[in-house]
């Protein structure tokens, strides 16, 4: 395998910018890797490496010509199949719309663009980004990395395969309950939820509007950091986009840093309910944060108990509008049947083909939260408790800088052990899904593996809303540790796939 | 345990604009009430007296000045409608012959 896909983006910038290599020589390298492990992998829906090298030759030019370049230019990225591009089409992981090309580009797509970011493709990722696990897509499911018969977690199982397979260094994703975390713990990347507001959601097909964030998967916190600056920032069109500058993620990476900082411990996140490795992992994670010169504390966050059950009562609601426009009319599919049937038989005829089980069972389940007869004692109810969990993060930020758990219960679980039910699915979220109902920002860094087999683990900073800067902060200060430690990165851990 | 029959099902994804099959009826009236019952306990943690949030951030008033900038196009727009004719989406009959 070639050893520029081994690079992480921060090398590959520094390498680009002396010359060392071209961007299209970083381009081809990543296109050949997506032809030797694309097909057992399938972290793709849609491929736009033609597109890629035409912008990979434009940066090599205007370098020879002496221009000045944007951070990441030349640097290959792949985009989660939710978010618009005008080049590629745009499924959302969904029959509804195979085929659809959108006539705009998302903005995060349109940074990209102005960044000379050649964009590989587009990733795959449960249908609507409804799933922990990739096997909700309509296309068929993503691999681990790590072990093919694993599910790269979800919904955005394609972006955290390209990263951890070496496909591309870089992938957008986005995260309503976990969506970013939850894949990069189990695949052993990092991944951001940002602040809400602080990525544009302008072109992102929206799941709940009120959860829904874009942001940086990565193989390490300064390259997540890097792309976090290109993505972020205020958007006209996003009405819910900040105002505020959030400072440098990239100076907060580099100046990584764990010394005099509170870092508060969620008793309601650790122990009971997470695998042992898991817990082991996370346990070393914390001495090793004390022996850094941070200070940890406990915090209690009674109302967490409820997260799970607010979260899948919010979501289907917003969702089950939100998918109201997929009605055969305007894009996607249209299924007609017999006879001579009206446009209400058309729509349910064309949601019935084009709807997959877990979006149809969300939108029925929030129809149902919605509904007059038991609004208040679900949606409702939901709300309220929205306000508990607020309550708890502004008690807890009170007495630390950041918060700590495990990012996920588990580590990666295979293929069929929960698509049958969706208690146990709903679980894996249990850690992610409190920072997307108060809207405060997440990362999930990797700590290792798990005693008892070997798979990644995952441990998630949490911070307070536009503190997105202590995250990278923390981030990078605990990964520089433990790649000490090992003596090497934590891909470096991954067994080789076939075809490498 | 909750009270979810296969008719209700029937009638939220006849809302929902939805046609399900029998088998599917079946499997979401069981599914429906496993959820329904475990989400239900929310209730036990709120009173009247817990105020709502319905968004994260507090945001209020979110306008722009009032000026024209480009748009899509009317063929944009219509570019991935399954049917259209006359610069319009086409549909099938909104009333029934009855």
């Amino acid at each position: 395998m070639s050893e520029l896909i081994r690079k992480n983006a921060s090398e590959l910038v520094q390498m680009l910018a002396k010359g060392e290599v071209s961007s299209v020589e970083v381009t081809q390298a990543h296109i050949d890797q997506i032809s030797k492990v694309g097909d057992a992998v399938h972290s793709f829906l849609h491929l736009t490496t033609e597109n890629a090298l035409a912008v990979a030759k434009e940066v090599d030019r205007r370098r020879a010509a002496g221009e000045s370049l944007p951070a990441l230019a030349g640097v290959p990225i792949a985009v989660k199949d939710n978010l618009t591009t005008t080049d590629a089409p745009t499924t959302a992981g969904s029959k509804i719309l195979e085929g659809w090309i959108a006539p705009y580009d998302a903005t995060v797509v349109t940074k990209l663009r102005q960044e000379m970011m050649p964009i590989l493709g587009k990733t795959n990722l449960d249908e609507f980004a409804m799933g922990s696990s990739t096997e909700f897509s309509a296309y068929g499911p993503s691999k681990n990395p790590w072990d093919l018969t694993r599910i790269p977690g979800g919904s955005g199982g394609g972006s955290s395969s390209v990263v951890s397979s070496f496909q591309s260094p870089l992938a957008i994703g986005s995260d309503t309950g976990g969506s970013i975390r939850f894949p990069g713990a189990v695949t052993g990347t990092v991944g951001i939820k940002p602040t809400y507001g602080a990525v544009s959601r302008y072109g992102l097909i929206a799941l709940a509007s009120s959860l829904d964030q874009v942001g940086p998967v990565a193989r390490n916190v300064l390259d997540a950091a890097l792309l976090q600056d290109v993505i972020g920032g205020y958007d006209p069109r996003d009405s819910t986009s900040l105002k505020d500058s959030l400072g440098s993620m990239v100076e907060a990476a580099k100046s990584g840093s764990l010394k005099g900082k509170k870092v508060g411990v969620i008793k309601q996140l650790s122990g009971a309910g997470f695998q042992q490795g898991v817990q082991n992992r996370f346990a070393e994670a914390l001495k090793i944060i004390t022996d850094a010169g941070a200070e940890i504390v406990e915090v209690d966050c009674p109302s967490f108990e409820y997260a799970i059950d607010a979260y899948y009562l919010i979501l289907p609601a917003e969702a089950s509008s939100n998918l109201a426009k997929f009605d055969s009319v305007r894009f996607g599919m249209r299924v007609t049947p017999e006879g001579n049937p009206t446009i209400e038989r058309v729509m349910a005829a064309t949601r019935e083909a084009g709807f997959g089980p877990e979006v149809k069972r969300r939108i029925i389940l929030g129809t149902y939260a919605l509904s007059a007869g038991s609004f208040d004692k679900f949606y409702g109810a939901a709300l309220k408790v929205r306000t508990l969990i607020q309550r708890d993060f502004d008690a807890a930020f009170a007495k630390a800088d950041v918060l700590v758990s495990p990012t996920a219960p588990t580590t990666a679980f295979k293929f069929g052990e929960k698509v049958a039910d969706p208690l146990a699915m709903y679980l894996n979220d249990i850690a992610t899904i409190p920072a997307n109902l108060a809207g405060i920002p997440g990362i999930s860094v990797p700590i290792g593996l798990a005693d008892e087999d070997n798979l990644p683990v995952g441990i998630q900073f949490l911070a307070p809303a536009h503190k997105d800067a202590a995250l990278y902060e923390v981030g990078a200060a605990l990964e520089g540790i433990l790649e000490g430690i090992w003596g090497k990165r934590m891909m470096d851990f991954a067994p080789k796939l076939e075809g490498n | 345990m909750s009270d979810v029959t296969p008719d209700l099902v029937r009638h939220l994804a006849n809302l929902a604009r939805i046609e399900l099959d029998e088998s599917e009826v079946v499997r979401f009236t069981e599914q429906l009430g496993v959820i329904l019952d475990s989400v239900a306990k929310i209730s036990s943690a709120i009173d009247e007296n817990t105020p709502s949030t319905s968004h994260p951030i507090p945001l209020a008033n979110v306008f722009r000045e009032d000026i024209i900038e480009p748009s899509l196009s009317q063929e944009q727009a219509l570019s991935g409608a399954p049917d259209q004719g006359q610069g319009r989406f086409r549909v099938a009959a909104i009333l029934d012959e009855e």
